[in-house]
C-alpha cells in the first residue's frame, strides 16, 4: 500500500509535541492495563494507536481524556499537565474526544445536537439568558450560524431538523465528529470511528478527516481498519499488553515484526521473515 | 401562533374570576394554580435534567413554613439558653426569604446528591423531606407541631402613602398565583430554551457525551436544582398565605406524587405539560364530585392516570405536538417515540 499524503501537507512540518504521554501506567486493583505508555504526538499529525483488542488503547484515551485517572505518570497538552483536571476542563483546553459506538444525543434534533456541542461557545450570561438582553440573541444567532456551517462540512446538513436517533448510523458517526468539533478542537481523539461502517461510509469519514487535518487539527486515531489507518495516518504507533510495541510512519509498520506477531501470532512472525 | 398560544392562555385564565363566582370552584382554581408553579419547579429537574426527585414537596413545605413564619414572628429559645425573638416583617419579604432558603436547601439537597443518580438520588430527596417533615411536626416551639400555625396574614398589595389592600379574597388571591406562575413560566422557559437548557437536557441525554464537548455537568445540575428549589419554595409561599393555615400535613408524599402525576402525564421536558396536567389533575376531584362517591373518585382518578400513560406515554403535549406536526427549530421535528 502506499502512503498518500494530501496536497498542503507535503513540507515537512516542524516537530513540536502538542500531547505527550509521559510514562503512564493504569492498574485495576491487580490487573495491569497500561504498563508503561510514553509517545508524543506533534502539531497538525495524524497519529493512530492501534493493537489487538484489550491492548490498553480506549483505557489510554479515557486518561487522556480525564475520564480515568492513571496510577503513574503525566500527560500534557501543550505544556499543561492534565492530572487532576475534570474531563470538562480537558475539553476547554481544546482536547476534544469521541466514543466508541454512536455518541450522540438521541432524542433531539441533529441540529440541536450541534447546538448542544457548541456549549464551550457561547458568551451569554445566565442574567443576558434571563434577561433576553441583546447579548443573547446575538450570541444565540452566531451559535446557529456556526451549527450550520459544522453540519455542513461533515455533510449532514440535510438532515438537521431530523431526531438524531434516526440517523443512519454512518451518519450518526458523522454528527459524533461535528459535535467533537463544536466544542472548538485543536487535537480530536477520535476511538474506533469507522467501526461497523460499510465501504462508502468509511470513504466519506475518510473525506471529512482530511478536511480536518487541512485545517490543521491535531488527531488521535484509534482504529482496527487498516486500510484507513495507514492511509491517513503521518505516523503509528502499536500498543499490546498495555506497552508500547513500535512507533513508525506506517510502512514501517507493516513490516515491524513485533507488529505482526502481536496480530497474528508466532507463526505468522515466521512466515513474515521467510 | 407557538408565540401566540401562551398569551392566549393568560388571558383565557386572567377572564376565570369574572365568569366564574363560585367560590368553591374559584378556590380549586386558586390551588390548582399554586400547584401548578410547582409542577412546572419539578419539571425543570425531571424533565430536563432528567433526575427524579421524590422529595420536592420538601422546598414546598420549606417556602410554606419560611414565609408563615417571617409573617407571623417567632420567639425560640436554642442550645445554651439563646434566645431568639422575631418580630413580624411584612409578607413580601417572607415570600422573598421563602425563595431564597427554598433556593439554598435546593443547593446544599443538590450538592449533596448529585453525586449519586438515578435511584440513590431518589431516595436522598424522600429521606430530606421526610427529616423535614419530622423537623415541622416536632419542632413545637418554632412551628406549633400539629397544632399548626395559623392566622397567617394574606399578601398585601400597596404602595406606601396610597395604602394597602390585603389580598383576602378568592379573585384577588388567583390574580397573584397567575401573575407569580407567568413570571416562573417565563424564567423557565427562557432558561430551557437557552444553552443553558441545552446543558441540562444534554445531562439527561447522554452524561459522558455532555462533559466531553466541555459541559460542566455539576454545574447546571446544581442551577436546575437551586431554581426549582426556588420556585417550589414560592409555591409554598403563596400556599401559606392562601389558606392561612399551615401544618406538618404539607410535607405530605402525596403532594409529591401529584406534582410528579403532573408533570408525566402533562408532558415532561415541555413547557406546556406540567399546566396541563396540572390542569386535569387538580380539577378531576372538583368535577368528580358532582357526580361520583368520594371512594368512586379516586378510582376514577388512578384510572384516568393509567390510560394517559398508556396511550401517551410521553404525555399529553408532546402528542399533541406531533399530531400537529409542530415544528420547532429549537427542538427539531416533533419528537420520536422514546427508543425502547
Amino acid at each position: 500500500m502506499t502512503i498518500s499524503t494530501p496536497a498542503g501537507l507535503a513540507a515537512p512540518k516542524p516537530r513540536v509535541p502538542a500531547l505527550s504521554v509521559e510514562h503512564i501506567a493504569v492498574h485495576f486493583g491487580g490487573l495491569v492495563a497500561i504498563s508503561d505508555l510514553n509517545f508524543d504526538v506533534n502539531e497538525g499529525e495524524v497519529l493512530s494507536l492501534i493493537g489487538p483488542n484489550g491492548a490498553g488503547k480506549t483505557t489510554a484515551f479515557n486518561i487522556i481524556t480525564g475520564f480515568l485517572k492513571p496510577t503513574k505518570g503525566t500527560v500534557r497538552y501543550r505544556g499543561t499537565s492534565l492530572n487532576g483536571l475534570k474531563p470538562h476542563e480537558i475539553t476547554g483546553l481544546g482536547l476534544v474526544r469521541t466514543f466508541q459506538r454512536t455518541s450522540v444525543f438521541q432524542t433531539i434534533s441533529v441540529f440541536q445536537n450541534v447546538m448542544t456541542g457548541l456549549h464551550r461557545r457561547g458568551r451569554s450570561s445566565l442574567w443576558d439568558t434571563l434577561l433576553a438582553l441583546p447579548q443573547e440573541r446575538q450570541s444565540e444567532k452566531e451559535l446557529r450560524d456556526t451549527a450550520h456551517e459544522i453540519l455542513k462540512l461533515v455533510g449532514v446538513e440535510h438532515r438537521a431538523a431530523d431526531i438524531a436517533g434516526s440517523l443512519s448510523y454512518g451518519d450518526q458517526r458523522l454528527l459524533g465528529v461535528a459535535l467533537a468539533l463544536a466544542a472548538n478542537p485543536t487535537m480530536l481523539l477520535l476511538d474506533e470511528p469507522v467501526s461497523g461502517m460499510n465501504a462508502s461510509e468509511t470513504a466519506a469519514f475518510m473525506r471529512v478527516l482530511t478536511k480536518l487535518r487541512g485545517m490543521g487539527v491535531t488527531i488521535l486515531l484509534v482504529e482496527h481498519d487498516m486500510p484507513m489507518v495507514m492511509g491517513i495516518s503521518d505516523r503509528i504507533v502499536v500498543m499490546n499488553y498495555g506497552r508500547l510495541i513500535a512507533d513508525g510512519p506506517p510502512a514501517a509498520i507493516q513490516g515491524n515484526p513485533e507488529v505482526i506477531q502481536a496480530y497474528l501470532g508466532v507463526g505468522a512472525k515466521k512466515r513474515a521473515r521467510d | 401562533m407557538r408565540r401566540l398560544l401562551p398569551l392566549l392562555a393568560v388571558l383565557a385564565f386572567a377572564s376565570i374570576p369574572l365568569w366564574l363566582k363560585d367560590p368553591y370552584l374559584l378556590n380549586a382554581c386558586v390551588t390548582t394554580g399554586i400547584f401548578i408553579i410547582a409542577a412546572m419547579s419539578l419539571n425543570l429537574l425531571l424533565g430536563y435534567t432528567g433526575q427524579l426527585s421524590l422529595g420536592h414537596v420538601a422546598f414546598f413545605g420549606i417556602g410554606a413554613y419560611v414565609s408563615a413564619l417571617t409573617s407571623l414572628g417567632f420567639d425560640i429559645e436554642l442550645f445554651g439558653g439563646i434566645r431568639v425573638v422575631h418580630e413580624p416583617w411584612p409578607v413580601w419579604i417572607g415570600f422573598v426569604l421563602a425563595v431564597i432558603i427554598a433556593g439554598i436547601c435546593g443547593y446544599l439537597v443538590g450538592k449533596l446528591s448529585f453525586r449519586v443518580r438515578g435511584a440513590y438520588f431518589v431516595i436522598v430527596t424522600i429521606s430530606f423531606a421526610e427529616v423535614v417533615r419530622l423537623v415541622a411536626l416536632n419542632w413545637v416551639e418554632l412551628t406549633q407541631g400539629p397544632l399548626a400555625l395559623t392566622s397567617i396574614p394574606p399578601f398585601t398589595l400597596g404602595l406606601p402613602g396610597l395604602g394597602y389592600l390585603d389580598l383576602y379574597g378568592k379573585a384577588a388571591n388567583f390574580y397573584l398565583v397567575l401573575a407569580i406562575g407567568v413570571v416562573c413560566y417565563v424564567i423557565i422557559s427562557r432558561l430551557t430554551r437557552s444553552r443553558v437548557g441545552r446543558a441540562m437536557v444534554a445531562l439527561k441525554e447522554n452524561e459522558s457525551l455532555a462533559v466531553s464537548v466541555g459541559i460542566d455537568v455539576t454545574r447546571y445540575l446544581i442551577l436546575a436544582a437551586v431554581t426549582s428549589a426556588a420556585i417550589a419554595g414560592a409555591a409554598g409561599s403563596l400556599y401559606a398565605h392562601y389558606l392561612r393555615i399551615i401544618d406538618p400535613d404539607v410535607f405530605m408524599f402525596l403532594y409529591t406524587v401529584t406534582m410528579v402525576i403532573m408533570v408525566i402525564t402533562g408532558g415532561k421536558g415541555t413547557l406546556a405539560g406540567p399546566i396541563v396536567g396540572g390542569l386535569i389533575f387538580g380539577f378531576i376531584p372538583v368535577v368528580a364530585r358532582s357526580f361520583a362517591s368520594p371512594e368512586s373518585q379516586w378510582i376514577l382518578y388512578g384510572a384516568l392516570m393509567i390510560l394517559i400513560v398508556f396511550v401517551l406515554p410521553q404525555g399529553i403535549v408532546p402528542a399533541i405536538e406531533r399530531w400537529f406536526g409542530v415544528v420547532d427549530e429549537n427542538e427539531g421535528r416533533a419528537k420520536l417515540e422514546p427508543a425502547k
